[in-house]
């Protein structure tokens, strides 16, 4: 499932895009990429993430999940505020990231939930704030079933910028002027499936698909 | 610019209640021996300026755990629990910023800039507070510089003068801790006379650094290691 999303993912990336990849089903997303023309950000200070192999693994190159990476060739190193630079300055062309709630505008919440401590925010504001287009990869429904598109986010948000597109493995949906769009039907889901299981109102276009919902 | 030979030694001038920036993402870039030396040092009520506060019983982690840490500024402290234990028991209070922030804050205040606007957290939970104001249409809210009295950094070399450099992505923070502090320490792999390393790889120029130090204690594969 979490490989499906990821190749979707993977779809949307133009040669040489700059592209930051958050923690979960983002980092495989590297793994559906054909060329080498995709560059991928870490906002802790690389870019030209690369895979590595357990032999050449370095502990001091790692990716913002603190997870060993490699240096690609044509890769660069630089300090925490700049690399939050070129975030904040909308440098980077796509964030692709997982949430744990978007709601009916495509805002998101990733970074707290009520109840428990609020300790982490790491660098998901920042992205939200300044890349240019933003990606959720993420599951359609939590581990208990209950759907992570809703009408209203119940925790609290992470930014007041809509994201651009959500992917799930039920569905693609494309956030237009604060509205959801359907605009296309995972393999082995169905409209019936996305209707139950989201719980934002949405609008339905398949002009992409053409007029098909598959 | 002061060649200390032990890690003891150059952390003599911390005391209590100051304020102590400590470079790293997570123990990467960590300066993992000056910390293991605080950890031995009687002090206590400090404020750390840093991404983490190390991870379980790690790092800074085992400053927490000894109750020497007073408050906690940074951008993530869910990897390492004992930091939510001891915040939910009231012997912790933590500022939580985002990521860039942080990075911008010490940056600033290594420049002499008492703050500056971003967009960053606009409309949410973390902008409780905090002054907003609209330039050319877009919100922003006001962020002050942070500045400490000592940077603990971690660097790859330096010269004898204190010039640095770092290593991939051990990097992160340090730079602009090491402009951030009146005292700032630089623990590093290797010491080497001026003029080894090029003027145009130095990323640290020395007029920043006060003293430098060898690391005794290293991140490998395998976790954290004494060498020499």
């Amino acid at each position: 499932m979490q490989n499906l999303i990821a190749k979707r993912a993977a779809q949307e990336l133009k040669s040489g895009s700059v592209v930051n990849l958050g923690i979960g089903i983002p980092t495989l997303v590297a793994n559906h990429i054909a060329d080498g023309d995709i560059f991928f950000h870490t906002e802790n200070g690389l870019l030209g993430v690369t895979d590595v192999n357990e032999a050449d693994i370095d502990p001091n190159i790692v990716n913002a999940g603190k997870l060993p990476v490699g240096e690609a060739i044509g890769a660069s190193y630089f300090n925490s505020a700049e690399s939050f630079a070129m975030i904040r300055g909308q440098h980077v062309d796509v964030a692709i990231l997982g949430v744990l709630q978007v709601d009916a505008k495509g805002l998101i919440a990733n970074w707290a939930v009520p109840g428990k401590n609020i300790m982490g925010v790491g660098g998901a504001m920042d992205l939200l704030t300044g890349a240019k287009k933003i990606i959720v990869t993420m599951s359609h429904t939590s581990k208990d079933d209950t759907s992570k598109i809703l009408k209203e986010c119940t925790y609290p948000i992470t930014s007041t910028r809509s994201v651009n597109l959500i992917i799930t493995e039920l569905a693609v949906f494309e956030v237009r002027n604060g509205e959801l769009y359907c605009i296309e039907i995972m393999p082995n889901s169905s409209i019936e499936e996305i209707r139950e299981k989201t719980k934002a109102p949405f609008k339905e276009d398949w002009h992409n698909n053409g007029g098909q919902a598959r | 610019m002061k060649i200390f030979s032990t890690a003891k030694e150059a952390i003599e001038k911390l005391e209590s209640n100051q304020t102590i920036m400590v470079g790293g993402f997570g123990l990467i870039g960590a300066p993992l021996t000056l910390i293991d030396e605080l950890t031995q040092k009687d002090v206590s009520g400090l404020t750390i300026i840093s991404n983490n506060l190390g991870e379980k019983g790690k790092g800074l982690g085992i400053l927490v755990n000894q109750k020497k840490v007073k408050k906690g500024i940074g951008s993530y402290f869910t990897s390492n629990r004992d930091v939510g234990d001891a915040y939910q028991r009231g012997e912790l209070e933590l500022e939580l910023l985002p990521q860039g922030t942080l990075a911008e804050s010490i940056r600033a205040g290594g420049a002499g800039i008492g703050g500056y606007y971003t967009n960053t957290g606009v409309g949410t939970e973390l902008s409780v507070g905090k002054e907003e104001k609209e330039i050319n249409g877009v919100k922003y809210i006001f962020e002050p510089a942070l500045t400490a009295n000592v940077a603990l950094v971690r660097a790859w070399k330096a010269d004898t003068l204190g010039n640095l450099v770092y290593y991939k992505t051990a990097r992160n923070f340090n730079p602009m801790m090491a402009t951030a502090a009146d005292y700032v320490i630089a623990e590093v792999d290797e010491i080497v006379q001026p003029g080894e390393l090029s003027p145009e790889e130095i990323i640290t120029p020395h007029l920043f650094v006060n003293g430098i130090v060898k690391a005794a204690k290293i991140l490998t594969k395998d976790g954290v290691k004494s060498i020499g």
